[in-house]
Formats: C-alpha cells, structure tokens, sequence
C-alpha cells in the first residue's frame, strides 16, 4: 500500500531522514517508533504530499506521491501532530466542515466512524475548544476519517492523552484496521509498539530495525534480567561497574541488566551482598521493544 | 466552486463567533472615524497671543484689539517688555509675541512704515506657520484702517494686485470634507490588511493548514475562501462610514458612489493580496502584524492623507507612485469632492489594477501547500 525507497532529507546540517526504507501492505497497522526528533513526522509529512524528499521515492497505493499527489490527497486521512481542528467550531461544525472540503458527506461515510462519534454526539454542539484532550482526539480521528480514505497516517496520536484514553484509541485503531484501513502510526511509547503489526525502530533519521514485534524482540540475543531493590539508583551505579554487564538501564521502578552471556546469579547476589545491596531481587526476563531499542541506541 | 462556499461558510461562523474580534471589525473603524476627523483638524484657533505693546498708542491698541477680535486668538498683554514676552514664549506660557516698539504710531504717520515683530513657537513648524498667516492677514487688514483714519477713505491707495481666493470643490477649505474621505480608505484599508494577514496565520499556527493542505482543495479555492470575507467586510465598511459621514458630518458626495466602490472593489484586492503575501511569509500572527504594521505606516504616511504628497521630496514622491494607499485617497476625495468621472480617473484604476494582478500573483506563488 505504501513503499518508502531510500527516502533522505536534509535541514540544512542537520540529516533528517537517512535512506530509510519501508513497505506497508494493505490493512496493516504499522507503527514507526522512535523518540521526539528521530524524523517521524518528516516522514508521515512525506507520505501525505505536505513535503518533498531530496532523494528517494514514496508511492501510495502505486502512485508516485509527488507526481500523483492529487490521488494520495483524495485517498489519505491524516491527523497531525497537534489535534487540528477549529477550536471555535462546534464537534458537528468541524466534522461537516472537513467532510465538504473532501467532497462528501458526515451522512454518507457515517457507519465508519459511528462507533467513535457515538461517543462524542452529546457533546456536537460543544465547541472543540472546550473539549477534553481525549475528545478532542476522537474528533481529530473522525475528521480524518469522515472522506473514507484508503489509508490512515497518525502522527503521534497518543500523545498528551491520558492513559484511559490512549487504550481506548488504540481499540479504536484496531476496529478501522479490521474495516480494511491501513494504519501507519507513530509514537513515542514504546509500550504502543506491542499493539502494531509490524513496527520500525527509528532513531536520528535512521531505521534502526523493522517487522513485527515479536521478530524484532526475538532478536535481541543477548541475556536480560531485571532487578528490584528499595534503592535503584546507588544499585545502578554499582551494576554499571560490574565488567560482564553490558548495559543497566532504569525500567520504571525496575533495572534491567543486559549481560555479554548468561549470569551466574548466586554469585552476582553474593557479589551486590559484600557491596552492601542485601535486599535485591534479580530474575531473567523476556526482552520488550524498548529493551532492543536501548540496545540498538548505545 | 462549491469547495470555495464551504470555506466562505466556516470563515463567516468563526468570524461572527469571535466575540473579541467582532467589535474590533465593526465598530472601532467607525469610532475611529467619528474620533480622527476631530484629531486631524489642522485648523488652529485659540491661539495664546501675548502682546508686548511698548507704544501704547491708539494705533498699537488697534492693532491688540483687532487681534482679540478674531476668534483665531486669545490675546493677553504685558507690560514688562520684550524680554519678559520672550520668557512667557520659553515657559510655553503663550504661543506667540506680538512685539510693537515705541514710536509704532509716530513711524507709521510719518514714514508711512513701522516695524512689528512676532515670535513663533517653532516646535511645530505647521502651527507656526498658519499662526503667522492669520497673522499676516489680521495686520494686513489693520494697515487699511490705518491708511483711512490718516488720509481719509478716498486716499486709500488700491494695491497694484490683489489675489482672491476661490477654493473650488472644497469652498469653505472645511478639513472635514478632506479628512473623512481619507479616512474611510484607512480604516478600509487597516480592516482588508490586518485580517487577511493574520486569518491565514492563524490556521498555521493551530495547525489546521496542515489538513487543509492535505485536502483536494485547489490553492485559489482555499485563497478566494479566505480573502473573500474581507473583501466584503471591507465594502460594508466603506459603505457605514460614507452614511456616517453624511450624517454626521455632512461630507460632499458630488460624484458616482458605484464608481467609488467600484475602485474600492479593485483596491481591496491590492491590500488583501498583501495581507495574504505577508501571511505566507510570516509564521506567527505577531510576525504578521508587525510586517502589516511596517507597510501601513509608511502607505498611510505617504498616502496625501495627512501631508500633501507634492510637498513632499521628490524621492518621497516617487515612493508614493508605487503606494495604493495614495490612490485611494486621491480618488475618494476626487469622487466625493470633486465628483470626477471614470474617465477622469481611469489611469488611477490602470494602475490599481496593475497592483491588484501583480501582489496576487506574487502572493499565490508564494504560498505552497508543499514544502
């Protein structure tokens, strides 16, 4: 559905995008993942004909999206960065106004996002301005949505939502995906990336990995485990010291430890015992996303 | 089309839903009017004239009570000398001194001459001088009587030329019937910049140009859309402040109100092509009002509104060729006052026209849905 080809964009001195490559077939939810300024939004800006590469071509359902861009403009719904929406409009004002300017109706494509404007319809005369972040985001989503585009691109849809929201989209995500849509999504949590179908690691313009994550984790060969004390801080700096560990990075209110190869854990214990650390809980772990992708940063 | 109806529909609903911008639109143009005809009244009256008579003769005294006559001074005397008025004129404690030294009358009976002098308040050099005008009239007239009580009315010689003014379309050189005309192509003018320069910013700064840029809507759709509302705001505006100035001030219409918003119609396409140029150019709505502010103050300046353009330099004057503002102004007091007819000002539509394609298409190459 969309083929990025050795994409590469420059601002000035600063390489955005460096020859990254990636395919997304039909009704796939794809997750480009990455922290702030690793070059997602350059890309997905790409994709939807709002900026052109240096070098590179993309093509969206087999059209050049340079030289066909009236084709991926009639056939992408996409939601920037920021909720765009008029914030002195009303929810019904915007939805209807972003479904004339793609040359259709809120009544005609209703049954695509009925079960998302369900939610907000007791609020359609409320102005967008005043709605919660969460609404406001739903909103965003049905505006997008409203013209029945072949292809959904997200740019950071997650963020600044709270955490019930967040799990709500993403259910919503899935019941598109499952009405044929295809999904490329971006986002800087990597919790998120276990809900995609494949996911790209991306990181200073580059793409560090891509496929699913369950390929992409099984990939981390090294050996993991976690660690669980009162104090973690003093812990990781005594555990970075430690010359058969690879890295020790904070994991919430856990460490976790990539080894060179498998620990002796008893002795590892007895080691952080003489050092003073007699409370801490170690165990071995299956490798998430963000373990690989602190692993492919160092 | 319809494309271009949906956007004008949204524009209208957020412009009449702005409760802070409505009144700002509507009626501060129009306070605004009612408030600057007075502010730029350049007639001057209740001048604070301090006389420092040192003949005290009849002739002197006259001359005083002539000054004190018009309702143009305020005439107080001093008694103390010259240096004493001179003080007076330093502390701003009057505007003027009328020095008359001894021996006025007795020069003037004998020699048939006397000399006076009057010390200007010069900071403001246009005051300055329409005081010393006045003056120059009220002593002219004086010198008459003087002549006749000396010599009798028969021998009172006729100057060899005498000027009378007539001004034509204007008979009563009121600064009304100027300044109101003038106005209204400013406030028209502040109404169709501003906004349209900071409309457009402001979808880039909420972000939803990014939509609209990924939408199939053609680039002069999404323009016409948003020029549009002002286009006619702008008209409506020049059509309340011309009944307000028939109302209120009883300004001439002499010539063809279709004519004149006819050219206003082309005109507003200059200015509001200028606001869009400014708003593709600009990323914030301060970096637009700014930009806009910067044009404006130069265009009103040197517009003919304030200060006649051929007074001016002649590189300031070669400025004002290139300033729609100065067509404007020349043609709404040339319609309204003079009632020219399109013939009369055809090479002032020629080159407003010219401006209106030029900024446009200056403008729509600028803006790019694509980066």
């Amino acid at each position: 559905m969309i083929t990025v080809d050795h994409i590469s964009k420059r601002y000035g001195p600063v390489e955005a995008l460096k020859d990254v490559s990636i395919s997304v077939p039909r009704g796939e939810l794809f997750g480009l993942i990455g922290p702030d300024g690793a070059g997602k939004t350059t890309l997905f800006r790409m994709v939807v004909t709002l900026l052109l590469a240096d070098s590179g071509t993309i093509t969206f359902d087999g059209h050049d999206v340079v030289s066909d861009y009236r084709h991926v403009r009639r056939n992408v719904g996409y939601m920037p960065g920021t909720f765009s929406l008029y914030q002195d409009l009303s929810v019904r004002e915007n939805l209807e106004f972003f479904a004339s300017v793609f040359q259709t109706t809120v009544k005609k494509n209703y049954d695509l996002i009925a079960d998302i404007y369900g939610m907000l319809e007791p609020f359609a005369d409320r102005r967008a301005g005043a709605l919660s972040g969460g609404m406001k985001q739903k909103l965003a989503l049905c505006c997008a949505l409203i013209h029945k585009p072949l292809v959904l691109v997200l740019d950071e849809p997650t963020t600044g939502v709270d955490a019930v929201s967040r799990r709500e989209f993403w259910e919503m995500l899935k019941k598109l995906k499952a009405q044929g849509i295809t999904i490329l999504v971006s986002t800087p949590y990597m919790d998120e990336a276990a809900l995609c179908d494949r996911i790209g690691l991306l990181q200073d313009g580059k793409l560090l990995r891509s496929g699913s994550p369950q390929d992409i984790t099984a990939n981390f060969d090294r050996p993991l485990y976690a660690a669980i004390c009162k104090e973690p801080y003093p812990l990781l700096l005594a555990l970075r010291k430690l010359p058969e560990l690879d890295s020790v990075f904070p994991f919430g209110t856990a460490l976790h430890i990539t080894a060179k190869e498998q620990l002796d854990l008893p002795a590892l214990h007895k080691e952080l015992a003489r050092q003073g650390f007699s409370d801490v809980e170690l165990q071995p772990i299956e490798p998430g996303v963000e373990d690989l992708f602190m692993h492919l940063m160092q | 089309m319809r494309t271009v109806l949906v956007l004008l529909r949204k524009e209208f609903l957020q412009i009449f839903r702005n409760k802070a911008m409505l009144p700002i639109i509507f009626v501060a143009p129009l306070a605004q009017l009612l408030i600057l005809v007075h502010a730029a009244d350049f007639e001057v009256r209740n001048v604070r004239l301090l006389v420092s008579d040192m003949d005290r003769s009849t002739a002197s005294r006259a001359l005083a009570e002539r000054f004190n006559a018009s309702d143009r001074f305020h005439v107080s005397f001093t008694a103390q000398g010259f240096d004493a008025g001179m003080h007076a004129l330093d502390a701003g404690a009057t505007d003027a001194l009328l020095r008359i030294p001894v021996h006025f009358e007795q020069d003037l009976g004998r020699k048939g001459s006397a000399p006076l002098m009057l010390d200007l308040n010069g900071v403001d050099g246009q005051y300055a001088s329409l005081v010393l005008l006045y003056s120059r009239q009220i002593i002219a007239n004086e010198q008459v009587h003087v002549i006749q009580r000396m010599h009798g009315s028969a021998n009172v010689p006729r100057p060899p030329v005498e000027v009378i003014p007539r001004y034509w379309y204007n008979l009563r050189m009121n600064y009304k019937n100027l300044m109101v005309p003038g106005l209204l192509v400013v406030l028209v003018t502040l109404v169709g910049m501003f906004l349209s320069s900071m409309n457009i910013v402001r979808e880039k700064e909420i972000g939803t140009i990014e939509q609209i840029n990924v939408a199939p809507i053609k680039k002069w759709q999404f323009i016409l859309g948003k020029l549009l509302p002002f286009w006619f705001i702008s008209l409506f505006l020049l059509a309340a402040g011309l009944v307000l100035g028939k109302l209120i001030f009883d300004i001439p219409i002499e010539g063809s109100v279709p004519l004149l918003f006819a050219f206003a119609a082309v005109y507003l396409w200059v200015m509001l092509g200028l606001g869009l140029f400014i708003s593709t150019v600009s990323d914030t709505q301060q970096q637009s009002m700014f930009l806009s502010w910067f044009f404006l103050v130069i265009f009103i300046l040197l517009s003919g509104l304030f200060t006649p353009i051929d007074n001016m330099p002649h590189w300031a004057q070669v400025i004002t060729w290139f300033n729609p503002v100065s067509y404007f102004v020349d043609v709404v007091r040339l319609v309204l006052l003079k009632g020219s007819s399109f013939t009369d000002i055809a090479g002032h539509f020629a080159a407003i026209a010219a401006f209106a394609v030029a900024v446009n298409a200056g403008a729509v190459l600028n803006y790019r849905k694509r980066a």
